[in-house]
């Protein structure tokens, strides 16, 4: 069943002084399965994050129109959870608060918050540190409570923009076993952003591959790796050659990107 | 010395005291050695013996209570006026549009200014004082706030709509406590101001206050008690900081974490 659905999605982005419009994105049409799992990868500047935008509510299609569940998106909402490639925990709040940020405002009781923070605390592994600030956590962990605050909402779809860009290598494997051991348990339908041709084969059952600005899909590769995966997986033949494929896919776009700047 | 070499708590301390040690030390050989005349500086024995004839004999006490009564009334009714609007402003483009150009140019009119008006509208007594506080400070808190309000976070502000807040919510649960520390410094940094206003107001038609005080000290040249006067504002002006710091610590712990 489709959940997500992508039509003809453009964006256009206003000149400034005199210059033309910036095509950001060309029409797109991706249409994502219910609980599946999809990476979008492109070079830097290719509009997926622009996509991702797109679809989560933040930013406006110039054509076309995203349909969740039937339901057009017309902005934000609590239906479709976001993890930000920057560090967007509130401050002000402890992990276990920050966590509970959604819930809160939906206006559930403090009691049924409490039962559902400690879940996804335990989940994303940070038992000991609900009542931390977020200044005193470390990038990933930082970015495991931002996962857990979105997850915790439990939204239709779980959109992630670059969520592990900022993370040293080691760091990254880890976050990236975390998060499909959740989804492999759990099952959530997942649009994740990244130009890591690994990270997008590791996680995904569907790669979607974009071109250089103006962005469009370039091509769509199946990922027929068996769950559940774990580090392992990126050193089997099969990982080896998909990754093999895709790099041959993206260089052509990140030499074009390249030649552009 | 290297630049930005951090200096140790010690040496941190003494360097501070030291200062108002070779202050008074200077000010000492000036006056003493005769160098100044009496008439236009009192020296430290003598404000010090000043100071203590101002408590015992004129009441001083009175007049420091009714200066700090003073800046805090008009400091708190600006304060409650211009914190909610500052934040209207900083959150809603078009209240913005609608006061700024005023508001900024308000902020220019010197609060001193006013006293003349003021005093023909309100007369010399306790509102007249009161509305040069306001005055003074209430469209510098307007501005700070709302620019403060205005430079909220954006990616936190998306992250709170995706997470299903609606625009109230954004105001009032990401907006005002993501500023609420930038909130406290900008009453700090304004309630010193006040500080100067409320003398000002106190130099013309007043009958009590400190600044009342330094005036009539002026015609009588009792340069030491003026000095004296001019050292109590100090001490109330550290004090009250010292206050603030401390209450900002235990306010925003995430801050200073």
């Amino acid at each position: 069943m489709t959940q997500l659905l992508v039509e003809g999605v453009s964006r256009q982005f206003p000149g400034r002084r005199g210059a033309g419009p910036t095509r950001a994105l060309e029409p797109t049409t991706i249409a994502v399965e219910k609980n599946d799992f999809i990476t979008v990868l492109g070079p830097s500047g290719c509009g997926k994050s622009t996509l991702l935008r797109i679809v989560a509510g933040l930013d406006r299609p110039t054509t076309g129109r995203v349909m969740l569940d039937g339901r057009e998106v017309k902005g934000p909402g609590a239906d479709r959870g976001m993890v930000f490639q920057s560090y967007t925990l509130f401050p002000w709040l402890t992990v276990a608060e920050n966590i509970a940020f959604g819930l809160a405002e939906r206006g559930m009781p403090e009691k049924e918050r409490a039962e559902i923070v400690a879940d996804y605390v335990q989940k994303v592994g940070l038992r000991g540190f609900e009542h931390h600030w977020p200044k005193q956590l470390s990038g990933g962990m930082q970015q495991r409570t931002a996962i857990a605050r979105a997850l915790a909402n439990d939204p239709e779809i779980l959109l992630l923009d670059e969520p592990f860009g900022a993370l040293d290598t080691q760091t990254r494997g880890l976050m990236q076993e975390m998060l499909l051991a959740i989804w492999e348990r759990e099952k959530k339908t997942v649009m994740f952003v990244t130009h890591d041709i690994e990270e997008a084969i590791f996680l995904a059952s569907r790669v979607i591959v974009m071109t250089a600005r103006p962005g469009r899909i370039k091509t769509e590769i199946a990922v027929d790796l068996p769950h559940p995966r774990d580090y392992h997986m990126k050193t089997t033949a099969a990982f080896s050659e998909l990754k093999a494929r895709l790099t041959e896919e993206i260089r052509a776009e990140a030499v074009l990107a390249a030649t552009e700047h | 010395m290297k630049p930005l070499e951090p200096v140790g708590n010690t040496a941190k301390i003494v360097l501070g005291i030291l200062f108002f040690v070779m202050l008074f030390a200077g000010w000492s050989f000036a006056t003493f050695g005769g160098y100044v005349s009496k008439t236009f500086l009192a020296d430290p024995v003598t404000m010090l013996h000043d100071g203590v004839e101002l408590f015992v004999r004129y009441d001083f006490l009175h007049d420091i209570g009714m200066t700090v009564w003073r800046v805090l009334g008009g400091f708190v009714l600006a304060t409650v006026v211009a914190v909610p609007l500052g934040i209207a402003m900083g959150a809603y483009k078009p209240v913005e549009a609608f006061f700024e150009p005023f508001v900024s140019f308000a902020r220019y009119l010197p609060a001193s200014a006013f006293i003349p008006l003021l005093i023909l509208w309100a007369g010399t007594g306790e509102v007249q004082k009161l509305l040069v506080i306001f005055i003074g400070s209430v469209f510098q808190i307007v501005l700070m706030v709302a620019v403060s309000i205005g430079a909220t976070r954006r990616d936190l502000v998306e992250a709170a709509y995706t997470l299903g807040a609606r625009d109230r919510g954004i105001v009032a649960r990401v907006m005002l406590p993501a500023n609420a520390p930038e909130i406290a410094e900008i009453l700090r940094l304004v309630l010193g101001w006040a500080w100067t206003y409320v003398i000002v107001a106190e130099l013309i038609g007043a009958s009590s206050g400190i600044g009342h005080m330094i005036v009539d000290s002026q015609a009588l040249l009792a340069t030491g008690q003026i000095i004296f006067g001019i050292i109590v504002i100090g001490v109330i002006g550290l004090v009250s900081d010292f206050l603030f710091k401390a209450a900002n610590h235990r306010l925003f712990p995430w801050k200073f974490a």
